[in-house]
């Protein structure tokens, strides 16, 4: 009963909140309602017994996603309400293109069955006495060794690619080199000068 | 209606997927929320992978589901930085003014 009741309190809000990230005037709000959004969908994932993903989910998007899009948003200095002009004239088509996609799932929905060999067939079966981060744990680190080594590789591409994109050399900036600074010996720089009583230099 | 199974979790995700497809047309002009709408794409798409796995009582769905995020994350990374260095370049980041390759 507490679990039905959860259940429909986390997907009306994520339902909700989705509805106002596409909806919202203002995308910094946008990206509010995307963290919302993300939050109760990892309180769904709590309720499937999936702990280590809803975690997962928390730190990768709301910690890393939406707080660069938050980052990019303010940042760049756009006119968001000239973006938001045409917004109606979408509305038909979309609505359309929209109804006919929920239409079709509606339809899958309540025509398909799981195959009774479906249960046993399993590639991996829920371990009964282990909690979910280390049955996850266990197979990803040996069965998917190299699907998780190439999902870090993707990681680490797209950090490289993003740091080699916005990287710029701006003109007029002093910056530290150090080099330079190893390279200097005293002999260059300082003059001794022998100054005699009375006089200036 | 109060006994909790696959199909609920199902239809959120068929809806979150939706809304998401939604997004991406009535939004045309505003990349940064059509890039938002993909990110809800990605997330119906683990509810689904999760419940399957749940109800199947099959791990991998839960690993597939952490690959999903991986590719996500990247994948809003490289284009935040695609926009930012777009801006930076032509001072306007509306999807109609994006042609230059004229596809």
């Amino acid at each position: 009963m507490v679990a039905s009741l959860a259940f429909y309190l986390f997907a009306i809000i994520t339902v909700a909140a989705s509805v106002m990230v596409i909806t919202a005037r203002n995308p910094v709000h946008s990206v509010l309602f995307l963290i919302l959004a993300f939050f109760n969908s990892a309180g769904l994932f709590i309720l499937l017994g999936a702990e280590f993903l809803a975690m997962t989910l928390i730190i990768v998007y709301v910690g890393a996603v939406a707080v660069l899009f938050m980052f990019v948003v303010m940042m760049l200095d756009v006119n968001f309400v000239e973006l938001r002009q045409g917004f109606l004239d979408y509305l038909p088509i979309g609505g359309t293109v929209a109804f006919i996609l929920l239409a079709e799932l509606a339809m899958v929905l309540g025509g398909w069955i799981i195959s009774p060999q479906a249960a046993s067939s399993g590639a991996a079966p829920i371990p009964a006495d282990l909690t979910n981060t280390h049955a996850i744990g266990r197979i990803l680190y040996t069965d998917y060794l190299y699907l998780f080594q190439g999902a870090g590789m993707i990681l680490l591409i797209a950090m490289v690619g993003a740091i080699v994109l916005t990287h710029r050399r701006r003109k007029g900036v002093r910056k530290q080199v150090i080099a330079d600074q190893i390279a200097r010996r005293p002999e260059d720089t300082i003059k001794m000068v022998k100054v005699e009583s009375g006089k200036g230099i | 209606m109060f006994e909790i199974g696959l199909s609920h979790y199902l239809t959120v995700a068929a809806i979150v997927f939706t809304i998401g497809v939604f997004g991406i047309f009535i939004n045309r002009k505003n990349i940064i929320v059509i890039m938002m709408s993909i990110e809800l794409m990605l997330l119906a798409v683990n509810i689904n992978l999760v419940a399957f796995s749940t109800t199947l009582q099959d791990l991998v769905g839960q690993v597939f589901a952490i690959f999903v995020l991986t590719v996500a994350a990247a994948e809003a990374a490289i284009g935040l930085a695609i926009l930012v260095i777009y801006f930076r370049n032509r001072g306007s980041i509306a999807v109609e003014d994006i042609d230059l390759m004229k596809g």
